[in-house]
């Protein structure tokens, strides 16, 4: 069982969250970009094995997002 | 070799002391027609149908432990084709037709059991969906019927359905053409056979990294040293992404693990596989009289084969909700396969941008299944250059075009 670190509440079991997988930057011109770069920013991921940082949602808590950083190749959440 | 009665009589007098061995252990060479990376079925299947089908025999294929040990060993065994698009069904169902021929295609038994799927349907909702697929699946010649409750409890008197008033089962699915097989066997199998063919197995072996010279795929970096192909497959589920990354690509897919686990052995009490889709697990009873359950993936991407201990508590809950007299029965192994999920839940078999480069990926919670088919369309499209027709819809331009396949059919797509 994962203890994730809520930001806004502290320490809480991973059931109370929902992740939604590694950041991703909004373009700063959406009309700008081509069919490849919408791929990317839309479905391309780097899947890294190692430290990633990902949104969480703290859905049956205080409902806010955060970004944390993790190791996926162990699951430790480090700074 | 071939394996038949009578080489199994003739080695029963000799004590069984002289079978041959299955499979070489080749040297690896400098360089191949084509490599394929990893040898789990879908590797090896490949490897065995460039050789069968198109004739290319100075292949490679390189796994970086020994062959079948990755997904192909994690893996629940279910073989079924009651997908939710039309593609998708037309596609399994293919490989439901190859799997019936698969032992003796190979000459190797790989214990296909074609023992038929139950779902069970505890919302209206499902029991749409249901409804709908079973358009689809008799539009494809699939035989997918809706029974009742009391011909479930017929079918697998265990299952308790008087007590489940959380969820009562309104319906149930039976999908009579589903199955499992042994997933040992189906790697065997496909690397004795590729073998006999001329196809080198090079184990532990780890690629590195993916050689390009420009546009081109030159070959690949091992840890043995560096092999030239002007034709690289990766066929790794998990790593699929870091293997990309060292070419320069990225591709649309997370790495999650998915659980199962297997229980103590007992006596016969369940001869189909059950899947539960409301209470997100499944199972089926092995031959060896284990119950063999799979849960859904973690909520997280992961490259750990173990898995989180919350879903543990769910999977158990549900199985225990069900069926009564499992609670005291207890549990042998559990462990995670790092199941590699598409954006859509749909598998990728495609060329890459880059020339000669090909991804056979994104099975996610279904890659077994579908090792026949998609040995085929991979080694398709590696030896012509065209995706086999079957196989048309998982190519990657589908992320451009914006014509994704979105599958809810899979085991990976917790809501």
């Amino acid at each position: 069982m994962l203890l994730v670190t809520c930001p806004f509440c502290g320490p809480r079991n991973e059931n109370e969250f929902v992740c939604k997988g590694e950041t991703v930057t909004r373009p700063a011109q959406p009309a700008a970009l081509d069919d490849a770069a919408w791929t990317a920013f839309l479905y391309l991921r780097d899947n890294t094995k190692g430290r990633h940082e990902e949104h969480w949602w703290h859905k049956h808590g205080c409902r806010q997002w955060f970004r944390a950083m993790r190791n996926t190749a162990d699951n430790r959440f480090t700074p | 070799m071939r394996y038949s009665i009578w080489s199994l009589a003739r080695n029963a007098l000799t004590r069984h002391a002289h079978w041959p061995r299955a499979w070489r252990d080749p040297p690896l060479q400098k360089s191949y027609d084509a490599i394929v990376i990893g040898a789990g079925g879908h590797g090896l299947a490949t490897a065995y149908y460039l050789a069968k089908r198109h004739g290319l025999t100075r292949v490679a294929v390189l796994e970086k432990s020994w062959l079948g040990g990755g997904n192909t060993a994690r893996n629940t065994v279910t073989i079924r084709a009651n997908y939710l698009r039309e593609p998708s069904v037309r596609f399994y169902a293919e490989s439901i037709k190859l799997w019936e021929d698969l032992s003796q295609e190979l000459n190797y038994n790989v214990m296909f059991s074609q023992r038929g799927q139950i779902d069970l349907v505890q919302s209206w909702a499902k029991l749409r969906d249901l409804k709908r697929r079973q358009a689809t699946l008799r539009l494809v010649g699939v035989p997918f019927d809706i029974i009742t409750p009391a011909q479930v409890q017929a079918r697998i008197p265990a299952l308790d359905l008087a007590n489940s008033t959380r969820f009562p089962v309104l319906a149930a699915s039976w999908h009579p053409t589903a199955g499992i097989a042994r997933h040992d066997a189906v790697a065997w199998g496909y690397a004795r056979a590729a073998d006999a063919l001329g196809v080198d197995i090079i184990q532990n072996c780890e690629v590195t990294a993916i050689r390009r010279s420009g546009g081109r795929i030159v070959g690949v970096e091992t840890i043995r040293g560096s092999v030239d192909a002007p034709k690289v497959a990766l066929a790794v589920a998990a790593h699929a992404g870091v293997l990309a990354a060292s070419a320069g690509l990225r591709l649309p897919i997370e790495t999650v693990p998915l659980q199962a686990f297997v229980s103590e052995p007992l006596k016969p009490m369940l001869d189909v596989v059950l899947n539960i889709p409301q209470l997100q697990t499944y199972l089926s009873q092995s031959d060896k009289g284990e119950l063999v359950i799979g849960g859904g993936a973690d909520g997280y991407p992961s490259y750990v084969a173990r898995g989180s201990f919350a879903l543990v508590e769910d999977i158990v809950a549900a199985m225990i909700s069900l069926f009564p007299a499992l609670a005291r029965v207890g549990f042998l192994r559990q462990w995670a396969g790092n199941i590699d999920v598409s954006h859509d839940i749909t598998p990728i078999i495609s060329r890459l941008p880059i020339d000669g480069f090909f991804v056979s990926a994104g099975w996610g919670s279904g890659g077994f299944k579908a090792i026949p088919i998609g040995g085929v369309a991979l080694a398709h499209l590696m030896a012509t250059g065209k995706p086999l027709p079957a196989a048309e819809h998982l190519g990657f331009a589908r992320f451009e075009t914006g014509r994704l396949l979105f599958e809810t059919a899979g085991a990976s797509n917790r809501s």
